[in-house]
């Protein structure tokens, strides 16, 4: 091997083990991983089961939300939702059919949402406006109608 | 120096007869219904840009995702599949002194499951019963007949896979302690990296028919998910191999220059191999149900593929230096003026390497968590797949097929064919930067893949990516230019073409290349290393998707 093969080397070695590193970082020290709730339900009951029995909206804390919401063809239960600024949103999110996507546009928020799994994530809006919450996983017919707003007042 | 002395008869015979009409014939066929391939899946691509932007309103009886599905099926199983084994028989042919009777007779049988499979998968998507796209997630389920037609498929390409191992076996026994031919080792890598990544989908297949006829009643999502993704992505890569395994052995033919080293050569087709399947997991980085441990692995897994994609970068451009110094280049960058620009042989493959550096910069960033949050199913992902296969791959493809198709044809390419095929990748790069580049973008504002057009109800986050979206209409109108083409070459080449000789451009190693070590072709071992590593990225996750799994979904027709 010649020393610029070598260098070569050395830098995409090098190059890939500082995104580990980062990555690394990220998801154990920042506590910033990826959406891998690990709960589990059964699809065909989530009308009875705890929490979806009733999903909306609910104040946890001072300024701090919980989101319990249901996605079904072609549609987000609840829907249309209103936060104040600043408000941290934790989301839980299930499927009563098949797999959707859960994904608000100019946010980190993007998970995959399926039935028989109960995905979790949260989010800080410090920016008041209207949010576009779509479904992102090709879900029938009515995909491209699989949408919602968050409200950021 | 010692492939000359080390050549058998036979070797010699088929290096001056060139490939046997027998095997030609196969090769010819496969290619055919590759670029007939290519023709429909392009128009159905061209319908849905124009959709997507918004400028064309379906015909109530034509789903958008009908023809999403048609258009990946066509062009990711079919022109891709048919393309590599027509290329790889060609090669196989050519380079281990013809093919054997059994194995051409495989090839034939493989031909015809995967017509009659394609036949069945193609049937239940034109009677809108199959619109469950090139993923088919369960619990999404399509008519029966469209995962027979799969599984015909799969069983076609193992008789592909299996006839090309016993080809390579007979030609190990009549030359003992050899190095492979270097084509022949890519293609025995590219079938290795076939038969296995597709068993796990076969297995999802399996689960599945029953499931749709109605005979079980659940499935476990996660795990038919899980498993189709350990087939998708090597899927990928090995449409990557095939056009890697140009850029090494034929590219510098192209060009009058030699090889770059034979062991490094084989050591990258190695890598690719054994660490492929688990690459596949990064595709659920935002899923639930897998623990933050399990997904850093694989992040680790995933961006391990991308080391022998760098060395393959260094080697590329140290044989173009290498090759336009000695043709006279000089200063630093002086030589790439001496380089073929005007040889389509060359000029595609090039914009496919160079479009390469940048897809792969984009698949490194995109597997790491949290731009992958930010991307995962956005139009960028679809920007990623047409720079990486659309034009890497393709254009590779598209290069390629100005020599080969000449050479199994008996014909020969005429400088007016070589300036269209010049034209024509020009035209292919225009249009996938306007459309691939766009997407790109697009995906980081947040615009959704695999969707029809819509405005969210008037959203105006989603009305302000529509200016982007008339970009990719664009990009989709240069490229069916591109389509048109490439096929009327492709045709011409194979029926029309004045008559005469054709070389398989093979390049000739380093004169001063080591001796290639024979641990290399011990294919036992490494395979025993891939399963180890596909061990270790897939045991945890689906034996806890198969412990701890939900009650299972039943079957669900959303459309």
């Amino acid at each position: 091997m010649s020393r610029s093969e070598i260098i070569w080397l050395a830098l995409s070695f090098g190059m890939l083990m500082a995104f580990m590193l980062a990555t690394g970082y990220q998801t154990f020290a920042l506590e910033m991983g990826p959406p891998s709730h690990g709960e589990t339900i059964d699809p065909q009951r989530v009308d009875e089961t705890a929490p979806f029995d009733q999903p909306g909206i609910k104040k946890i804390g001072e300024n701090e939300y919980e989101v319990v919401m249901t996605m079904q063809i072609f549609s987000f239960n609840p829907s249309d939702i209103e936060i104040p600024a600043g408000a941290t949103v934790h989301f839980i999110l299930t499927s009563k059919d098949v797999t959707h996507g859960f994904q608000v546009a100019g946010t980190n928020i993007n998970a995959m949402v399926m039935p028989g799994h109960i995905q979790k994530i949260t989010q800080k809006f410090d920016r008041p406006g209207e949010y576009l919450v779509l479904c992102n996983e090709y879900c029938g017919a009515g995909h491209q109608l699989m949408s919602t707003r968050i409200y950021v007042k | 120096m010692e492939t000359a002395l080390n050549e058998s008869y036979i070797q010699k015979v088929n290096r001056y007869m060139g490939l046997q009409r027998e095997d030609a014939r196969i090769s010819k066929s496969y290619l055919f219904v590759a670029f007939v391939a290519l023709l429909l899946g392009g128009v159905l691509g061209l319908l849905q840009g124009l959709n997507r932007a918004g400028m064309l309103e379906l015909p109530s009886w034509l789903n958008y995702y009908q023809i999403l599905t048609a258009h990946g099926v066509l062009l990711v199983l079919v022109l891709t599949a048919f393309f590599t084994i027509g290329y790889f028989y060609a090669g196989l042919s050519h380079t281990l002194g013809g093919l054997l009777p059994k194995v051409r007779k495989m090839a034939w049988i493989g031909f015809s499951l995967k017509i009659v499979g394609f036949v069945f998968a193609v049937i239940p998507i034109l009677m809108n019963q199959a619109s469950v796209l090139y993923t088919f997630y369960p619990p999404m389920a399509a008519s029966p007949y469209f995962y027979i037609g799969l599984v015909l498929i799969i069983v076609g390409v193992w008789m592909c896979a299996f006839g090309a191992f016993i080809n390579v076996a007979h030609w190990r026994k009549y030359n003992r302690g050899q190095s492979l031919p270097i084509f022949s080792f890519f293609a025995t890598g590219v079938f290795v990296l076939l038969f296995f990544g597709s068993i796990p989908v076969a297995i999802e297949v399996f689960m599945i028919i029953p499931w749709a006829f109605g005979w079980v009643e659940t499935i476990n999502v996660m795990l038919s998910r899980t498993l189709f993704w350990a087939f998708g992505h090597t899927l990928v890569n090995i449409w990557y191999l095939t056009a890697v395994s140009a850029w090494y052995v034929i590219v510098p033919k192209v060009i009058g220059g030699r090889r770059f080293s034979d062991t490094l050569t084989r050591i990258v087709v190695i890598l690719l191999v054994v660490m492929n399947i688990p690459g596949g997991f990064h595709h659920q980085i935002v899923d639930p149900g897998i623990s933050q441990e399990v997904k850093f692995l694989h992040v680790f897994m995933s961006l391990s593929i991308a080391f022998p994609s760098l060395m393959t970068a260094f080697a590329m451009f140290s044989v173009f230096e290498r090759t336009g110094r000695k043709k006279g280049g000089k200063g630093l960058l002086g030589w790439y003026k001496k380089l073929p620009w005007g040889d389509v042989r060359f000029l595609a493959p090039m914009i496919a390497m160079i479009a390469f550096i940048v897809g792969g910069a984009g698949g490194i960033v995109q597997s790491t968590n949290q731009l992958n949050q930010v991307v995962h199913n956005t139009m960028w992902i679809v920007g990623h797949f047409h720079i990486t296969v659309g034009t890497s791959v393709i254009l590779t493809f598209f290069g390629i097929s100005y020599w080969l198709i000449p050479y199994i044809s008996n014909r020969t390419l005429t400088p007016k064919i070589n300036r269209l095929g010049v034209i024509q990748t020009i035209i292919w790069t225009a249009g996938m930067l306007f459309m691939a580049g766009a997407m790109h973008y697009v995906g980081l504002l947040g615009a959704p893949r695999r969707t029809s057009y819509t405005t969210y109800g008037e959203s105006a986050t989603a009305l302000g990516w529509d200016p982007f979206m008339i970009l990719i209409a664009i990009g989709g109108v240069l490229l069916i230019v591109g389509v048109l083409l490439q096929v009327y070459a492709v045709f011409h080449l194979m029926f029309r073409a004045p008559k005469g000789e054709t070389e398989f451009p093979i390049a000739e190693r380093e004169e001063h290349d080591t001796y290639t070590p024979y641990w290399t072709e011990r294919w036992g071992n490494w395979i025993v290393i891939m399963l180890l590593l596909i061990a270790m990225g897939y045991v945890i996750p689906i034996v806890d998707f198969t412990i701890n799994a939900p009650p299972g979904s039943p079957p669900i027709k959303t459309w």
